[in-house]
């Protein structure tokens, strides 16, 4: 499973990568970023699963003399908690600039911005 | 096109470098020093039974407070740069056609109670799997639903940031409490652990996850309203 879980990941993070360098509008590169950064967070998910154990939560399923035999990594997911609340708050601020940009240039096309290219 | 080429051929060499990877890597049978350390001494020592929950709030507690002023300062700069790029203003939802009676009590049926499991989240967050940044996320849905329902409606800046600041502060404020009742700053032993598994234990772990389901729902619901007057212009 943590097989999959992973390959799957950073098969999102290669078609993130790909999609913000090929594609040439603005939105659709945010796009391409947040789906790498979902392929980051997968990733990080399933380096912490260990195969055969349960979730992080020592409740009636989990005795707690074994809890240490029978969950898996919690550290991993309160990274990724926190990826994902950061991740977020990217993605609305790329999103803010680009809407600033059509306003002042009336183009989401990245070839119009060309002021920083060398 | 040649662009195009260029680019394949570094994502598949990065595709090479991460298929190692993934093709190597085999399982810890067994959790590492840290994960044992969190596994064993979150009962004893936070009370609760979320061991992420205890991670976030309690040993990494200051990341969060980090966090969550991450969020704050993205909420603040996406307000400043919308405002600044509002183009010429004809008039807030103008050209909008008022929504159907259908979608409008709807809205007023489910507002209440998508509130309610967002609050239900972040006060069971110590227990179950959720917390604050989840239940203010579900908040800032509820606050979703009546933008798109009716897209002229506003939410009172005032209430808005005193929530945001009023929650930001007592985040703090139980911080330091901690650096003077217990053993740090942001120990959430400043009250009684309680039983274990009961909602009112893990001292102040609901308390913070509270304050900060409050505070992220609110910068949420704030993010959403600028990018809504945004719209109308």
């Amino acid at each position: 499973m943590a097989e999959i879980a992973m390959m799957s990941g950073f098969a999102l993070i290669l078609l993130g990568i790909f999609g913000a360098l090929t594609n040439r509008n603005l939105l659709r590169m945010i796009v391409a970023f947040s789906i790498a950064s979902t392929g980051v967070n997968v990733v990080l998910v399933s380096i912490g699963y260990l195969p055969g154990r349960t979730a992080p939560i020592l409740d009636a399923a989990v005795p707690l003399e074994s809890a240490a035999a029978q969950i898996v990594d919690p550290v991993p997911q309160a990274l990724v908690l926190t990826a994902i609340v950061i991740g977020l708050g990217v993605t609305a601020l790329m999103l803010a600039y680009a809407y600033s940009l059509f306003r002042h240039r009336k183009s989401l096309d990245i070839s119009d911005f060309t002021e920083l290219k060398w | 096109m040649v662009r195009a080429f260029v680019t394949l051929v570094f994502v598949a060499i990065l595709g090479l470098a991460f298929g190692r990877l993934a093709l190597d890597y085999v399982p810890d049978a067994a959790l590492n020093q840290t994960a044992v350390h969190y596994a064993e001494l979150t009962p004893p020592e936070t009370g609760a039974q979320n061991v992420v929950a205890a991670i976030i709030v309690t040993y990494r507690g200051l990341d969060t407070l980090g966090e969550v002023t991450v969020l704050f300062l993205t909420a603040a700069i996406v307000a400043l740069v919308l405002a600044q790029t509002s183009g010429p203003t004809k008039g807030r939802g103008s050209g909008l056609l008022p929504s159907g009676e259908l979608l409008q009590t709807g809205t007023r049926m489910l507002t209440p109670l998508i509130l309610l499991f967002g609050i239900y989240v972040f006060v069971n967050g110590h227990l179950t799997p959720g917390g604050g940044f989840q239940g203010g996320a579900i908040l800032a849905s509820a606050a979703l639903l009546l933008l798109l329902a009716d897209p002229v409606r506003r939410f009172s800046h005032r209430l808005l940031s005193w929530v945001e600041s009023g929650s930001g502060v007592f985040y703090v404020l139980i911080g330091v409490f901690g650096l003077f009742l217990a053993g740090g700053f942001l120990d959430n032993r400043i009250l009684p652990l309680g039983d274990f598994g009961s909602i009112f234990s893990a001292g102040a772990i609901p308390l913070i996850y509270a304050l900060i389901g409050l505070k992220v729902g609110a910068e949420f619901s704030s993010i959403l309203e600028s990018l809504e007057e945004a719209e109308d212009h």
